[in-house]
Formats: C-alpha cells, sequence, structure tokens
C-alpha cells in the first residue's frame, strides 16, 4: 500500500528531470533490495493513476529487484540470500552477516527525442 | 531516444527528515523505538503497561499513529505520559517529517525514551525510517506462528520482537508454537530479542523493561 507514495516521489522526481531535460520522458529504470517490500504491480498501478493528464502520463517502469547479500561465518561464502530458506548454498551453515539492502533507487529515464 | 542517468533515492525526502531525527535523538542522548505490528497485537496495552511499569525509573513520551481517531492518544493519556497523535488520513505508515513535528510538542528535554507507535501494518512502515535507535516488532499469538516466516522483513529490521497476549496460550484456547515463531524471526536476525510477554495479565513485563532501562542507559552514555 505504501507503494502511492512511492509513485508520488517517484512521479516528482521524474517530472523534475522532465522539464529540467525539456523532453517528454517514456520510461524509467527503478532499482531496490528485498527488504524494501515494493511490489512491482502495485506501483505500477498506483504511478499509472497518479501520471494520468500529468506528463508522466504513460512512462513504463522497469522494475530490478537486488538481492540480499550475507557472508557465510562458518565458510566464509559470499551469496545471495534466498528469504523463503536463508542459509549458506555451500555448507547449509544458517549463521550468517546480512550485507546492508540496497535502497529505492531511480537509476534512469529515457525520453522521446524529436 | 535519449536515457538519463538519474541515481536518486525515490526515498530520499523521507531519509533526509530520518537522518535529523537521528541527529536530533543522538544529540539528545535519548533512546527513540518505532514499535510496529498488525492492527490489534495489542501496541497500545503494551505501551501502557510499559508506562506504568517503569513510573518513578524512566519517563516516557509517545508518539501515536493512526489513520484516524485519537482513541489510542487518551488510553495514554490516563497513564499521564506526554503523547502526540498523528492521524495519517488514510496513509498507512508514519514518515520522518511527522515524527520531526511531532517531537516539537513533546516535553522531549524531560525525557528518557520517546515510543513511536506506528500505524497498525506488518509490511509498510517497515520501508520508512523514521530516525529511530531501533525498531520493536510485535505479534500476537492469535495472529499465528507462521507470520516471521510469512513477513519475513520487519522481523529482519527489528531489534526486539515481543510475543504478545500469551495468556491466551493457557488451557489451549490459541495454538501457537513459540519456539516455531522464534526460530523463523531468528532465520535473518540472529541478534533479535525475543520477550514472550501478556500486557494484559503481567507476564514477562519485567524482562521487557529490564531491557528497555538498560538500553536507555546505553544511550544516556
Amino acid at each position: 500500500m505504501h507503494e502511492t507514495m512511492v509513485a508520488q516521489s517517484l512521479m516528482a522526481i521524474i517530472a523534475e528531470q522532465a522539464a529540467e531535460n525539456n523532453a517528454k520522458p517514456v520510461a524509467a529504470k527503478i532499482s531496490c533490495g528485498m527488504l524494501n517490500t515494493v511490489n512491482d504491480e502495485v506501483l505500477r498501478f498506483a504511478f499509472e493513476a497518479i501520471a494520468k493528464d500529468t506528463p508522466c502520463e504513460g512512462v513504463k517502469l522497469q522494475v530490478e529487484h537486488k538481492p540480499i547479500r550475507a557472508r557465510c561465518k562458518n565458510c566464509d561464502r559470499n551469496f545471495d540470500v534466498e528469504l523463503s530458506l536463508p542459509e549458506c548454498p555451500k555448507c547449509g551453515g544458517d549463521d550468517f552477516e546480512l550485507q546492508p539492502d540496497a535502497p529505492l533507487i531511480l537509476e534512469e529515464i529515457e525520453f522521446q527525442t524529436e | 531516444m535519449k536515457k538519463v542517468d538519474v541515481g536518486k533515492k525515490i526515498l530520499g525526502e523521507n531519509e533526509k527528515y530520518a537522518l535529523e531525527n537521528l541527529f536530533f535523538f543522538t544529540r539528545q542522548k535519548k533512546l527513540c523505538l518505532n514499535i510496529i505490528s498488525s492492527p490489534g497485537s495489542g501496541k497500545t496495552t503494551i505501551l501502557a503497561r510499559t508506562i506504568n511499569e517503569l513510573k518513578g525509573k524512566i519517563k516516557i513520551g509517545v508518539i501515536e499513529g493512526d489513520i484516524q481517531t485519537d482513541i489510542d492518544a487518551e488510553r495514554i493519556r490516563a497513564t499521564e505520559a506526554p503523547v502526540v497523535q498523528i492521524n495519517t488520513e488514510g496513509a498507512c505508515h508514519l514518515s520522518a517529517v511527522q515524527i520531526s513535528d511531532a517531537l516539537k510538542q513533546l516535553p522531549v528535554d524531560d525525557l528518557d525514551l520517546i515510543l513511536i507507535e506506528n500505524v497498525g501494518n506488518l509490511v509498510c512502515p517497515s520501508a520508512f525510517e523514521l530516525g529511530e535507535s531501533g525498531k520493536i516488532v510485535v505479534l500476537s499469538v492469535p495472529e499465528g506462528d507462521d507470520k516471521p516466516a510469512k513477513y519475513p522483513v520487519i522481523f529482519a529490521k527489528s531489534k526486539v520482537l515481543l510475543i504478545n497476549k500469551i495468556d491466551l496460550l493457557d488451557g489451549g484456547q490459541v495454538d501457537f508454537d513459540i519456539e516455531r515463531a522464534k526460530s523463523d524471526a531468528r532465520r535473518l536476525n540472529k541478534g533479535i530479542e525475543i520477550f514472550p510477554i501478556s500486557a494484559r495479565r503481567g507476564d514477562g513485563m519485567d524482562n521487557w523493561c529490564d531491557w528497555l532501562v538498560k538500553s536507555v542507559e546505553k544511550s544516556a552514555e
């Protein structure tokens, strides 16, 4: 449900960039970590609703989910954590150190050119 | 087509206020905890009982977050603790700027601990940092022991898990495997402190209150 607020903030940045570049935005690439709890479908739906009748209408959102990395305290292996079964893929150990989760970032905007 | 690299944090505005709040708490040497759970897990009952049990030991101020009404603030007022009610008017979480405004209405200088009761929701509040020193997640036994497995994020981000309403386990009124909930909560968060409590009857409140007193002392150093 908080995707509405994410969509609002996202649209504000895209609109600002559109004004700066004096061009119509058509697509945006977003990335986020696994602990950001952003649901792609809900975000797209919220963005579409908010962007209607604004310069951001029709902007296609692409969301890349970055895995959370961890280091196994038993065998030192670095690995991507599977949220449903968090364990080291090498030794099966479940004692690991979580790396910080990637923040929610607007990576890139694609603009239409004349 | 022209591609422009942006590389901007989408929730950067919230983060800016969260950082300001964090600096404020650090400078003032105050502990601030953000309490998160589903609706009806007993957050307000826990707050009221905690305030009463710690009377004379530590001074607590409360920021209440709800979509509507000041029912919760009324319950806190009955304990005589200072309280500010925030109504989010539909939003499913509190934002850092709301905390920054609420802090201006609390007598922070006189307090040792600021407790924030977030909007009842096990997902959204976890995405919005408020500048707190730590998150406390509450899970009540009627919700089921599978919640840490189903909602891993908030359990991964919390300092403490309070398993509330354990009085309902007496006589098998509710099926809830405490060990399962504990081990699932620890899967992504080995360091999480877990206190089974009944805020209604008082079970386990001493352990939780001891932890709070120690944490307040640490923040004041």
